[in-house]
């Protein structure tokens, strides 16, 4: 869809182009718009690989390596998901991205009245680290990169992940995960949270403090700004609301009496892709320089490789449309267009069907095959940052920077990022903002091909993934047969260990990791931080 | 004499946390003059029952994109037949496959709204529904 509103006259032609971050674009951009934003090569873009890292982390992007790929996947039971990875890493994905059903994302057990038609619907189930050994069974832990879309239990399955690798024969130290553990932004958009804010961020603080000590290639956390832009947010409010997450998870950290330093390099990134294609690219390359910057001004970070704004640019649901499915395959060819000059060091597409149901094995191929063409056919490893000096681009990518920086501004004005997300301040302008999006596109100002333009008849429907609720019923008996087998005292003392640690404010990661070894269920396990922690009180938006 | 305000319940039942279309329609309904009342996430059918019945709504919509639409709406509207409450208009929308809309109509629900349905589509639905 078009996200850039234009002003045109009645013979259609444009008279002024507004981008979702209020930019104007003008229809002819000179040398002398480059002397206006006072352009400075080395201050504000600098060789690829040096800060402030406009141009992309690494000096040669992707001559040295090419995006890693990491289609979302997983549904049903683990030994269904975990033919599905195979399937894809057959294909060529080089990492894998997990996705779990609801009752995991929540903390219930698959048998859980809570969890009833959600298992395995959305994505894989877990109760315990069986799951995850029948999961991962085959897959080289130390070879390949696994994001986790798992967020307010994320401490609980990364404990898993680290037991199962451990159960495998791979060292801590050489196993990379990438939990998402974003829990501020489930608060804004996406909806999976548990606790109240305080004690989800100190769950956020014990994966990162936990993952800098014992799994230190693990990416602790991957800051969304994809859902928040999903929910109504601008490209700059993306970024802003994004960076001032990632600002109190440091903060909790640093509070624990560490440098940031030590830790900072493990955070990640995830942005979304679609919008208008000018606009998306300056955003990630202003959103680079100015991580970068905010780190060394805010944080006294010293070492580059720390600064360095890491992550998966992708996705792009919220622009795909139920009509006309198939266009889905070509939008997301754009929005790959869009990762990759924006030097993205790892992506994944929505894929066409995702209006209806999660993807079949032909969408999630044909995702990945749109990857792939880009990278191996069509040159977008040939240079670094190609439209790097476009007088256009760079004007944009300074206008995008202060963009983001009013947006930031606006919410530390407002009493800051915890308090704007507990008040449900920034909620209630991305719903707004949302809904003028709709009215947008219904008075045809938005243009959606095949919803307000271009549209034809009936829709037609596509081959969809069906849900097997068979799958259910074998995840059921697999954890009666689990609870039957496992010792029972292991599980008791292993709980109560857990329970104490969680009241003593301790880091809970070796409790959780020896209650996953003993094969706790995640209910039971989250039972533990419910009980204590209570539960999140969602602000009133109407 | 003015008309009365039809009085809507927009509930996310379940675990789905995707909560966009909720909120944009109850802004719609609530511009187009209804009163609105948002359940927020996470409720169990009982809890969004005990709502509609409390704030006595006419409309109860569900909103449920995780897929688990079938079995959420059939607990509705069993409880509400259970409590032998059948005045209240029940729509349902979210992604949902167009095959899926006959079995919910066939549960007695008033009307499905997929993804991309027009807001106005939504707002006339609901008020047909009322003065019916």
């Amino acid at each position: 869809m078009s996200t850039a509103r234009y002003i045109k006259n009645d013979r259609d032609q444009i008279l002024d182009v507004i981008l979702e971050s209020g930019i104007h674009v003008k229809p002819v951009y000179t040398p002398k718009d480059l002397e206006e934003i006072g352009f400075l090569y080395e201050e504000d873009l600098n060789d690829p690989g040096k800060y402030p890292f406009t141009r992309g982390i690494h000096p040669l992007g992707y001559r040295s390596r090419a995006w890693t790929t990491r289609q979302y996947t997983g549904f049903g039971t683990p030994k269904e998901t975990n033919e599905r990875f195979k399937f894809m890493i057959s294909h060529g994905q080089t990492g894998l991205n997990v996705a779990f059903d609801l009752p995991t994302q929540m903390g219930y057990d698959s048998d859980d009245p809570m969890s009833e038609g959600e298992v395995g619907r959305v994505g894989m189930a877990v109760d315990t680290v069986r799951d995850f050994e029948i999961a991962f069974e085959g897959i080289e832990l130390d070879k390949i990169g696994v994001g986790l879309t798992i967020n307010a239990v994320a401490s609980i399955i990364l404990a898993m992940f680290q037991a199962v690798a451990e159960k495998y024969g791979y060292d801590s130290k050489s196993i990379s995960a990438t939990p998402q553990n974003d829990i501020l932004k489930e608060m804004i958009g996406r909806g999976a949270w548990i606790f109240p804010v305080e004690h989800a961020i100190r769950l956020t603080g014990d994966i990162m403090e936990y993952s800098m000590k014992v799994m230190p290639k693990t990416n602790p956390v991957s800051v969304c700004g994809y859902h928040i832009r999903e929910s109504g947010a601008t490209p700059a409010q993306e970024i802003a609301y994004a960076f001032l997450i990632a600002f109190a998870y440091i903060d909790e950290v640093v509070k624990r009496g560490y440098e940031p330093d030590e830790f900072v390099g493990g955070i990640t990134f995830n942005f979304n892709v679609f919008g208008n294609i000018w606009e998306q690219v300056a955003k990630f390359r202003a959103a680079r320089k100015l991580w970068a910057k905010l780190l060394r001004e805010r944080y006294n970070v010293k070492k580059d490789r720390n600064l360095f704004l890491r992550g998966i640019f992708g996705g792009g649901g919220y622009g795909l449309t139920k009509a006309q499915p198939e266009n889905n395959i070509v939008r997301g060819a754009y929005y790959a267009l869009v990762a990759a000059l924006s030097g993205a060091q790892t992506t994944a597409l929505c894929s066409y069907d995702e209006a209806y149901t999660i993807p079949t094995p032909h969408s999630a191929l044909i995702s990945l095959r749109t990857l792939q063409i880009l990278m191996d056919e069509m040159g977008l490893r040939d240079t670094v940052d190609p439209l790097a000096g476009s007088y256009f681009i760079e004007t944009l990518t300074k206008q995008m920077e202060e963009k983001i920086i009013e947006e930031m501004e606006k919410v530390e004005r407002y009493g800051g990022i915890i308090k704007a997300v507990s008040d449900g301040y920034i909620q209630r302008m991305l719903a707004r903002q949302a809904y003028e999006i709709e009215r947008g596109i219904e008075k045809g100002e938005l243009l959606k091909v095949g919803v307000n333009i271009h549209v034809e008849g009936e829709p037609k429907e596509v081959e969809l993934h069906e849900y097997n609720e068979e799958s259910a019923r074998m995840q059921i008996e697999s954890l009666k047969e689990i609870k039957r087998r496992r010792s029972q005292s292991d599980v008791k003392r292993a709980l109560k260990d857990l329970e104490k640690a969680t009241k003593d404010g301790k880091n809970v990661m070796p409790y959780l990791l020896d209650c996953c070894k003993v094969y706790c269920t995640l209910g039971e396990m989250t039972n533990v931080f419910r009980d204590i922690f209570g539960e999140f009180q969602e602000p009133s938006l109407f | 004499m003015a008309e009365k305000r039809i009085k809507v319940l927009v509930a996310k039942p379940g675990l789905d946390g995707h909560d966009r279309g909720a909120k944009v329609i109850a802004l719609a309904l609530k511009e187009a003059g209804m009163e609105v009342i948002y359940t927020g996430l996470h409720k169990t059918i009982d809890q969004i029952v005990n709502i509609a019945i409390q704030e006595d709504v006419d409309v109860i919509g569900l909103s449920i994109m995780s897929g688990a639409h079938i079995p959420l709406t059939r607990k509705l509207m069993e409880k509400l037949k259970e409590l032998g409450i059948q005045d209240k208009k029940i729509f349902v929308g979210g992604v949902i496959p167009s095959k899926d809309i006959p079995k919910l109509k066939e549960m007695g629900v008033e009307g499905v709204f997929p993804g991309g349905t027009p807001i106005e589509e939504i707002i006339s639905a609901i008020k047909a529904s009322v003065k019916k």
